[in-house]
């Protein structure tokens, strides 16, 4: 008697488990699914490597591409050296207290700030205080404030990884604690670091609102970090909302989300030979 | 329990079947009324012993007897762990180790460490023996090459690894991979190695491949072993030392040390006799 229920309970919360987990998949093959059906068509060299032109609605993307790419690297270049820095810092150097407590909190509370309020913290501060124009750099620098958390957080734990043993390993040789971290523990936590830098780099690029108020929207190949350009999620924004193409724009959406998928897979691609080095 | 005889000065609660040296040069370390804490907890008290050059020294014990602690103070090691305090006096070739202008990172550079755990670097097994010698500026390849071959054969794993040098060190089964390290502390060309309790995670032919090299390099290398094996100790050493934490939460002592041939066929306090004859621990 109490068997069958117990097995009816145990059979009920199984189902229960199998709907929850088939809503997230299903969620996720459908946004992509919706995505490529609608976006795959206008994918032609002609719409990946020329420029827009009409009202700018018509042709291709190829100078947001760029723009993206190029505000993305950009950022990296700025968040990654005071980020990891910074990590080593608290993983290896800080005396763990309050203080480290604070940055960590700090740290966590910046990484969760609406992007939408970055922004406008960095037009005001970047563009308003700071005189810089609408251009990669702003847009940069503004997006390096929402990286910087992530990728120091990623750092932070990946270092903090390394087996104590490993580390008394090193000191144990007569190496001093700098020769240990540069050595030994960086680069045993180096692809957990390089995942976390992608991770980063997928919340960058695909990031609207930071871009929106410091990048401009003006077509344009950028060179030097002055110029400024339109990145492709703003494109895709200004496409949809003014429903001029939307074809275009769920192709911009498909090479976006293409983009961030490549950079994911990357990350995947890292950890795995990481595990595999370690078996 | 026989009483020492008279010449030596009364040194804690510890029995010598051989007495302590008067002149510190005599001795490799020389420890005198040794103290330690963690924090409020005093782990060991009282610690008088010699360590003598190039010989095998082996410190037994029940686990928690402080034999790894007091291990970790010869090279500063519990200086990694926070709360830690030593007291008493303690030289190693007539230099105080806990001196004011000691280096701990000279100092561990000249004794060397092996771990229970082998903890190869993930990187390949030449960089891991090549470590130690880059990090002294040795950058000519052909005398890396030379100390990397030289180490790795003095820890009898030359043969096995010759064609894949370049593999990661992690690729190796563990007896190889405790043999890595050793290979790695002695391309650093220490004047003495301590290894704690480095065959309790390993095969049974890696445990003799470290036990065969331990005798061919002490006419170089003075070795202190922590072991929990007694057939170990007794094989392999040629003193030994057992120390002993009575009652939980009291700091452990060094009972009895001497030559090992003497420790296990006639050791003079019955704590040691009870030990070796396996009636505890």
């Amino acid at each position: 008697m109490s068997l069958k229920r117990d097995q009816m309970v145990n059979n009920f919360a199984l189902s229960l488990f199998w709907i929850a987990a088939g809503i997230t998949v299903a969620a996720l093959f459908t946004i992509i699914i919706y995505v490529v059906v609608r976006g795959i068509g206008v994918i032609t060299p002609t719409f990946v490597f020329t420029w827009p032109h009409g009202v700018n609605a018509e042709g291709g993307i190829f100078p947001t591409i760029i723009s993206s790419i190029y505000v993305t690297g950009l950022a990296m270049l700025i968040a990654t050296p005071i980020a990891v820095l910074a990590a080593v810092y608290l993983a290896e150097y800080a005396k763990q207290g309050i203080a480290v407590k604070i940055i960590r909190f700090a740290a966590d509370s910046l990484a969760s700030v609406p992007s939408i309020v970055m922004g406008l913290f960095g037009f005001a501060f970047f563009i308003e205080a700071f005189g810089l124009p609408l251009s990669m750099l702003s847009a940069a620098l503004a997006l390096s404030l929402l990286m910087l958390p992530i990728i120091m957080r990623t750092t932070e734990e990946a270092i903090r990884g390394v087996a104590r043993y490993i580390r008394w390993g090193s000191y144990g040789m007569g190496a001093t604690k700098w020769q240990t971290v540069s050595r030994v523990v960086i680069p045993a936590a180096m692809p957990r670091i390089i995942t976390g830098l992608i991770l980063a780099m997928g919340r960058a690029i695909g990031e609207t609102a930071v871009v929106f108020y410091t990048m401009g929207q003006a077509i344009n190949l950028p060179a030097i970090p002055t110029d400024s350009g339109r990145a492709m999620p703003i494109h895709l924004y200004l496409l949809a909302v003014e429903g001029i193409n939307m074809p275009a724009a769920y192709g911009t959406a498909f090479l976006l989300m293409a983009l961030i998928f490549i950079f994911n897979l990357i990350a995947r691609l890292i950890a795995r030979r990481y595990k595999k080095l370690q078996e | 329990m026989v009483v020492l005889s008279g010449d030596v000065e009364k040194l804690g609660p510890t029995s010598y079947s051989e007495p302590l040296v008067e002149n510190p040069a005599d001795a490799t370390f020389y420890v005198r009324h040794l103290n330690f804490w963690y924090g409020d907890f005093n782990a060991l008290t009282d610690v008088s012993l010699d360590v003598r050059k190039h010989a095998i020294t082996a410190f037994i014990g029940p686990s928690g007897c402080g034999k790894s602690t007091f291990l970790r103070c010869l090279n500063r090691m519990n200086d990694l762990i926070a709360g830690t305090k030593v007291e008493g006096t303690l030289l190693f070739d007539q230099a105080d180790i806990y001196g004011s202008g000691v280096d701990p990172v000279d100092l561990r550079r000249r004794v060397g460490m092996i771990f229970q755990q082998p903890n190869p670097f993930p990187q390949s097994i030449y960089d891991n023996v090549a470590y130690g010698p880059r990090l002294q500026g040795i950058r000519n390849k052909n005398e890396l090459d030379a100390i990397v071959e030289k180490s790795l054969d003095k820890a009898n794993l030359w043969k096995e690894v010759k064609g894949i040098l370049n593999k990661n060190g992690l690729a190796l089964s563990g007896g190889q991979q405790q043999r890595l390290c050793i290979a790695r502390v002695l391309a650093v060309q220490p004047e003495v190695i301590l290894m704690d309790e480095p065959c309790s995670a390993i095969d049974p032919t890696s445990v003799q491949k470290i036990e065969d090299l331990m005798h061919e390099i002490k006419d170089q290398v003075t070795i202190i072993i922590v072991t929990h094996n007694m057939q170990q100790a007794a094989r392999v050493s040629d003193y030994t030392s057992f120390f002993l934490q009575e009652i939980a939460g009291e700091p452990a002592i060094l009972v009895e040390s001497g030559p090992t041939s003497e420790i296990f066929t006639n050791p003079i306090d019955q704590r040691t006799e009870d030990y070796i004859t396996g009636r505890f621990g």
